[in-house]
């Protein structure tokens, strides 16, 4: 029996061979390689039985950190009615399915899956596609099951991500059109330009019958611009038109129709060349404009719903089995049962003695609520603790839980601030055209009123605000990808709009500006056994503080659990080896002495005997101190929900002027918000979105910080990584200046308006004119926007990189 | 005179053949992984002996 003290630090050197991630505790050593975790280890193992080691020769520590994936997850692929969702092809020896597998990253990752014929003989062939994130799987259902596919992917650290609602592939196709319309477009604007040489050369009259032999090839090749590519517009602008609004697409489509009316009466009764190139151009320049915004969003993967967090699958009981069932399968009286940290679906009564609901993800509440054998349970709870037995009440479609989030949470992004500011510009833009066109009208019918429908048609061509709908989607898009290169992932663009007026910020201290990784230091005396006995136990346990014991910890165990039991906020209790263990607070494992210290202090006792403590120092995220120094006046307060340990620390990293709140509720946050907005003030939360997203919700803007983009919180607007935090005042500075951008780039596209309205309205706006005008003014806007962004962007942040 | 209208018609129908050619590509997805397939040809065929690293760029 010896006396450990250990004392480890996160910073160390070794990384992990197969994911590459720093080996936080003291390594797992295997043939020279050094891995972080078993599950890294282990996939290793498979891959070196198999002879597929080539996998880390393509790239260095290509792996993903595993998460332990029990056996029942994928069970109900199985089932015969999911099974006939996922397949693309099903036959009695052949079948064929497509996964989403947000892992993929590189080229081992490509070449691993691609060779998992040699891992199942039961799989025929795979195939990924890398810009999709998907791997096609071709296997014999005689020799390997669905769940054993997704399984054996899991197992590798490619989960697949199992959605039985949407398809995958939707996007695609709608993208794909585009790409078509766009080429189409292209095609037609470049030949049509062409053809239009003589025009602008002014060679009249040269050759007379060849002059209009390309006036009507132009007219051509411009019917399927107008029919096809543009298409769009105008069934957009007759839909919002019915609907008795005016939107943006609105003077589009008059002032395409326009263009497209006139040239053909010109064209035809050979009074003029027509504006077919203008037109086409125009048609081209919108489409690009989409195109890029499209793009932009595609290349956020932020398209997860809040039913990625439903549960897919639950355990029924049928006769005397569980059985995995499909959550949109229940009907009312089944019986179910959840185990740990798994979410109730659907709103059911308690029939185990008693449990432990966590309602975080749908009151914001962190605390754990207890019911009592009979209670009503409302789908959306989590299950801490032990697995609970319950009977389904409601069906899940209509359930507590859809309705509360389809009606509250989700709203406040469903709108589009920007789309509605530019639907404002263009009612007012729409009205000021038609006042000028009658007005011009009325001059021109008394002046030459043989003239009056000429320049009509004019002004209503050039009022078209194609400019216009250009700025937006290239300043705010452009600012969306550059926000995401120095990651920091927004929900839309309408979030930049919202940060740029923040003028207070409110911090959460944990996992905000502490980090994760912390100094767990042990005092007191075990052995090496014992220290595997509670590495055994805290591992079972989700609590944070638990998980930051249970990897410090490097001894292992190869005892089990006889019995487990997780007392929430006090401790957690088991029986190993026939010695009752208990970790946890001073008063629950009856520790009697006094200790003055300013960390978390977790107790160890082994049949009653207090034999140590850990304490917990949780370490400050390195880019808090530049974030404090920059955004000074801005930080109004920090909230924890913690206890008042950490006061002293924080009181010296922050200004004075910040208010420092301990002991807050969840419940207390979002009031603290609501206060300060209250008082006028447009308030940033940043949280990490596990306690406080009932805060981040009620803020103007919600950013969620992580250190694992793939942590993903419904409530939020935006993502930040960790080690991106000190850039946080240069983003908001960087919206500032976006929205200006936006507004010159609309005054621009209104200084080119007014010029051709000039020509048009005194009846100059010759075809030669506006082929120059229109497109200019289209690609000044788009060209202004995208140089502008990246320009700022480039000075903005270039002295934190 | 002939000449131009023989001229346009000829460059108008390779233009409008490599249009059809572009939509045809995009419909069968060629374009839809374009990383994949420039890894793919490097990688060894199945049951050869250790192949030698290949350095690529990650992501």
């Amino acid at each position: 029996m010896s006396r450990t003290t250990l004392q480890y630090q996160i910073e160390t050197e070794a990384l992990c061979y197969h994911c590459g991630q720093a080996c936080e505790e003291e390594s797992i050593t295997m043939a020279d390689k050094s891995f972080c975790c078993n599950g890294c280890k282990t996939v290793y193992e498979i891959l070196n039985e198999n002879n597929l080691c080539d996998y880390y020769t393509f790239d260095q520590n290509p792996g993903t950190s595993l998460r332990f994936v029990p056996k029942e997850t994928y069970q109900f692929l199985d089932e015969a009615s999911v099974k006939k969702k996922l397949l693309s092809f099903e036959s009695p020896d052949f079948s064929r399915v497509e996964f989403f597998i947000p892992a993929i990253h590189c080229v081992s990752c490509i070449w691993l899956l691609e060779n998992l014929q040699r891992l199942s003989n039961g799989i025929l062939q795979s195939k990924v596609n890398f810009g999709r994130k998907q791997v096609t799987i071709d296997f014999k259902p005689q020799s390997i099951s669905l769940s054993a596919v997704a399984q054996l992917l899991a197992s590798l650290g490619y989960a697949p991500s199992i959605n039985l609602e949407g398809s995958v592939s939707q996007p695609i196709t709608s993208n794909e059109l585009l790409v078509t319309k766009l080429a189409i477009a292209g095609f037609c604007f470049g030949n049509i330009m062409l053809l239009s040489f003589p025009e602008y050369l002014g060679l009249e009259n040269s050759d007379h019958q060849l002059k209009i032999l390309f006036l009507f090839l132009n007219l051509a090749l411009a019917l399927p611009v107008v029919v096809y590519s543009a298409n769009d517009y105008f069934t957009n602008a007759w839909k919002s038109f019915r609907q008795k609004q005016i939107n943006i697409d609105v003077p589009i489509a008059v002032g395409l129709a326009a263009l497209f009316l006139r040239s053909s009466f010109d064209i035809i009764t050979q009074t003029g060349a027509g504006y077919l190139d203008s037109l086409s151009g125009l048609v081209f320049f919108l489409l690009i404009g989409r195109w890029f915004q499209s793009k932009t969003y595609e290349s956020l993967a932020f398209d997860r719903d809040y039913k990625s967090y439903f549960p897919l699958a639950v355990q029924k009981l049928v006769g005397l089995n569980w059985v995995p069932t499909i959550v949109y399968e229940l009907q009312k009286g089944d019986n179910i049962k959840i185990r740990n940290v798994e979410i109730i679906p659907a709103d059911s009564t308690l029939t185990s003695d008693e449990a432990l609901i966590d309602y975080s993800f749908v009151t914001g509440e962190s605390k754990p609520v207890e019911a009592k054998q009979g209670d009503l349970i409302y789908a959306g709870g989590r299950v801490i603790g032990q697995a609970v037995e319950l009977v389904v009440e409601k069906k899940t479609s209509q359930s507590h839980l859809t309705s509360l989030w389809n009606n509250a949470v989700f709203q406040k992004t469903e709108e589009s601030n920007y789309k509605k500011i530019i639907d404002q510009a263009a009612r007012k833009f729409t009205w000021a055209v038609m006042a000028i066109a009658f007005a011009t009208a009325v001059y021109w019918h008394v002046v030459a009123p043989s003239q009056m429908w000429l320049v009509l048609t004019s002004v209503l061509m050039v009022a078209c605000p194609c400019a216009l709908a250009l700025a937006a989607p290239f300043t705010y898009g452009s600012m969306l990808r550059v926000f995401g290169k120095h990651g920091f992932y927004l929900k839309n663009a309408d979030v930049i709009e919202r940060l740029s007026t923040i003028d207070a910020i409110v911090l959460d201290k944990t996992g905000t500006i502490t980090h994760g990784a912390a100094h767990v230091k042990f005092i007191g005396a075990l052995d090496d056994e014992e220290l595997g006995w509670v590495k055994l136990m805290t591992s079972s346990s989700t609590h944070p503080l638990s998980n930051l014991i249970s990897k410090s910890i490097s001894q292992s165990s190869g005892a089990t659990l006889d019995s487990f039991k997780e007392k929430a906020g006090n401790g957690l209790e088991a029986k190993v080896a026939g010695h009752v263990i208990k970790v946890g607070s001073a008063s629950f494992v009856d520790f009697a002495g006094q200790l003055s210290n300013q960390s978390s202090l977790v107790f160890v006792s082994i049949d009653g005997m207090v034999r140590g403590y850990f304490t917990i120092e949780t370490a400050l995220r390195q880019s808090i101190k530049e974030l404090i120094a920059k955004a000074k006046g801005k930080i109004v307060a920090l909230l924890s929900g913690d206890n008042e340990l950490d006061k002293e620390r924080m009181s010296e990293l922050f200004p004075r002027s910040t208010q420092l709140l301990f002991n807050q509720s969840p419940h207390d946050k979002l009031q603290f918000i609501s206060d300060l907005q209250g008082s006028g003030k447009k308030v940033l939360m940043i949280g990490d979105g596990l306690n406080d997203s009932g805060a981040l919700k009620q803020s103007d803007v919600g950013i969620a910080v992580t250190d694992d983009t793939g942590v993903f919180t419904p409530n939020c607007d935006a993502i930040l990584n960790g080690n991106q935090l000190n850039k946080l005042n240069d983003f908001i500075r960087l919206a500032k200046a976006a929205t200006t951008i936006l507004k010159i780039a609309f005054a621009i596209s209104f200084f080119y308006n007014i010029i051709a309205l000039g020509f048009a309205m005194s009846g100059n706006l010759s075809p030669l004119v506006a082929a120059i005008l229109m497109p200019i003014s289209s690609i000044s806007v788009a060209g202004f926007s995208t140089m502008a962004v990246n320009r700022v962007s480039q000075r903005g942040l270039k002295h934190v990189a | 005179m002939l000449i131009i209208i023989l001229l346009i018609s000829v460059s108008l129908t390779i233009a409008i053949g490599f249009l059809v050619a572009f939509i045809w590509n995009i419909k069968s997805g060629q374009y839809d992984d374009t990383y994949g397939p420039s890894v793919r040809m490097l990688f060894e065929d199945k049951k050869k002996s250790q192949s030698e690293p290949i350095s690529s760029k990650k992501k």
